[in-house]
């Protein structure tokens, strides 16, 4: 793998950053490792996409944004919502279809969203949300301020029509869109060395006249480096990158999935490069950070995550008539 | 206050509307296969070349310029998808799909991004999108040019849907779906651009889900969409001659539709014929009739007809394709057949 190893090159190191980092690693993967339990419970109906051994890239990518930005994501989008700021109270509430989730119980994991938030939605289509990221970057071109939109999309996915017509749109009218690539080495149960005819997606990008990087997308810090630099160039008005991140998930595809396409060995090879105890392997050996401060991350996080189950089980179900509201903003 | 009113093309009044909205809401943006034309030709930025593979956008790029008068590659999956993302961030695109029979390459975009966004985000969101596109048989234009399929986008919730049959309909009810938050989609008649009638000057609004009763009469109701209301007005100046007086009601918009029109019309005239354009299975026109078969039932003193394309996709060769188009011919023998 064509891995450029860069995060470890920032300097001067700065401790909060890091500290933020962390902190939202760990709350992706408490929130998504209790999101399991509660299915495996019965507890969260339909489907569930674990985003656990992923965190990195989410929240090295929107450490660079604000809530003027907008972010399009996939199936997997707990840890999009997360990173971008979407209240972890209303993402529970949502997963147990209630009322007070961030979708109103209508969306669900799969859709779940808050585009005040600048989230403009996980996705049930793959390669769904290509298209939306450009007529983001559109609005944001149109505004004036500098905004960025980011797509969120994995390797399946970019074997789909939309990321032609997506990247080419971008590329061609220089719009201020990312588009960030999660290869996590399967799309559903099919290995990228099968279903992708190059060998990294990040060479695709040379084709819509726009930068291509492949990152280690288990490093936070070289996904926020790489990010960086890609969302710097389309603030500037320099135009679209690619910037693919290969990282692995932990789970199955969904909650359910038994995983027998992949080796016991492999989740262990992944599991002993975890961002999230990278991060934290960075910090205490540069004595930045304590595992006493760590462990009091931690120790918040689980208080926060267990406060959001509290208030989303609490929550009441929306009333079966709410099924007939939110079609339209207005129909006779 | 007296409105001005002069005679302009169906062509025209949609150039119209748009050009009066355009001036009105800076959010609005045109995007589109060659709505201007000769994007990215040297020295040619401020002109325009076709306006539109037809020329109803001709013009606009003058007065609005590149940034809001976007050429788009032949890319619809990637465009319409981009009006949606644009729409729901704030922008108010229009976007122009060239022949509606294209949907097949970017339906994904207009029904599960576009038509469920609001839904899916609990009324958190919204999509104020118009995308224009072109139906109608008539031109030669065969299978993959011509077709109508207004009805597969009024059976999805999430999208409105117009049909204008006038020039001032088109200018009036364009108007209204650009003001409209939510995703309408404006079928333009092909058949119908050099149409001319009066239409009125400046802002001209007709609310959706209101239809308009094109002709009066007592003896049979005749529920026509897009241009087979003009076959239907044809076929009732025949009508008339045999002593039979057909009402013509022209929905207008078939999502929202304007059951109160139709039901008091056959309540009048106790018989009801549909004619669409479209094909025939789980269309407009079985909708309509599975209306009034459930709410007016008692009120019919003969079956529904409805006169209809057939089942097939519209065929190339003149006297095939006039097969194909319900003609005031047929309309006239299915009323008279209805009257005994």
């Amino acid at each position: 793998m064509a891995i450029q190893n860069v995060g470890s090159s920032i300097q001067p190191l700065d401790t909060s950053l890091l500290l933020r980092l962390y902190e939202q690693m760990e709350t992706i993967r408490q929130f998504e490792e209790q999101a399991g339990k509660e299915f495996a419970a019965g507890k969260i109906p339909g489907f569930v996409h674990l985003y656990a051994g992923e965190e990195a890239v989410a929240v090295g990518v929107c450490a660079h944004l604000t809530d003027e930005d907008f972010i399009t994501s996939h199936h997997r989008g707990h840890g999009h919502c997360i990173a971008k700021g979407v209240d972890i109270r209303e993402m529970v509430a949502e997963l147990l279809g209630r009322e007070a989730g961030s979708c109103r119980g209508k969306g669900g994991s799969m859709h779940i969203a808050d585009v005040h938030k600048g989230m403009l939605g996980a996705n049930g289509i793959v390669g769904g949300g290509y298209p939306l990221a450009v007529g983001a970057g559109l609005t944001a071109r149109a505004n004036g301020k500098g905004q960025v939109a980011v797509c969120f999309f994995g390797d399946g996915a970019s074997n789909q029509g939309t990321f032609h017509e997506g990247l080419n749109l971008a590329g061609i009218w220089k719009l201020p869109v990312v588009f960030v690539a999660e290869n996590n080495g399967y799309a559903e149960t099919t290995p990228v060395t099968y279903h992708m005819s190059c060998r990294d997606i990040a060479d695709r990008a040379a084709g819509y006249g726009m930068p291509g990087i492949t990152v280690d997308g288990l490093d936070v810090l070289a996904v926020y480096e790489a990010a960086g630099e890609a969302i710097v160039r389309a603030r500037r008005g320099e135009g679209p990158s690619l910037v693919e991140c290969k990282t692995y998930r932990y789970y199955g595809h969904f909650e359910g999935d038994t995983t027998t396409y992949r080796t016991k060995d492999e989740l262990a090879f992944y599991r002993g490069r975890d961002p999230i105890l990278g991060l934290r392997r960075f910090m205490v050996d540069r004595t930045l950070a304590t595992e006493q401060d760590l462990d009091a991350i931690n120790q918040r996080v689980q208080e926060r995550i267990a406060d959001a189950w509290q208030f989303a089980e609490a929550s009441p179900l929306p009333a079966p008539e709410e099924t007939l509201t939110d079609v339209y903003v207005k129909y006779p | 206050m007296a409105v001005a009113i002069r005679q302009l093309t169906y062509a025209q009044a949609i150039n119209e509307a748009m050009r009066l909205e355009m001036r009105r809401d800076p959010r609005i943006i045109l995007m589109g296969e060659d709505v201007a034309g000769g994007a990215g030709v040297i020295n040619f930025e401020s002109e325009d070349s076709w306006g539109g593979v037809l020329g109803v956008t001709k013009g606009l790029v003058q007065e609005f310029g590149r940034n809001r008068v976007l050429d788009t590659p032949i890319t619809e999956a990637g465009y319409i998808g981009a009006a949606v993302g644009a729409a729901a961030t704030g922008l108010r695109p229009i976007a122009e799909l060239m022949f509606v029979d294209f949907f097949g390459v970017c339906f994904d975009q207009i029904f599960d991004q576009g038509a469920k966004l609001r839904y899916m985000f609990g009324g958190k969101a919204s999509c104020p999108l118009v995308i224009r596109t072109m139906i109608g048989a008539g031109m030669g234009a065969a299978a993959q040019h011509s077709g109508c399929h207004y009805s597969v986008f009024t059976h999805m919730p999430g999208i409105k849907t117009v049909i204008p049959s006038t020039p001032a309909d088109a200018k009036g009810l364009l108007t209204a779906a650009i003001r409209d938050d939510d995703l309408v989609v404006v079928f333009e008649n092909k058949m119908l651009y050099a149409m001319t009638g009066e239409v009125p000057e400046g802002e001209y609004i007709i609310p959706l889900g209101k239809a308009d009763i094109k002709r009066e009469g007592t003896d049979v109701t005749i529920v026509a969409i897009s241009r087979m209301v003009h076959q239907a007005l044809a076929a009732a100046e025949e009508l008339q001659a045999a002593g039979i007086s057909a009402e013509i009601v022209d929905p207008r918009t078939l999502s929202p539709l304007d059951e109160e029109t139709i039901l008091n019309s056959v309540a009048k005239t106790h018989r009801l014929v549909i004619v669409d354009e479209d094909n025939p299975r789980c269309s407009a026109a079985t909708d309509i009739s599975a209306l009034v078969a459930d709410k007016a039932f008692t009120e019919l003193d003969a079956p529904i007809k409805m006169v209809t394309a057939p089942h097939t996709p519209v065929p190339f060769s003149p006297p095939l394709e006039q097969f194909y188009i319900p003609s005031p011919e047929r309309i006239v023998a299915t009323v008279q057949e209805l009257m005994g």
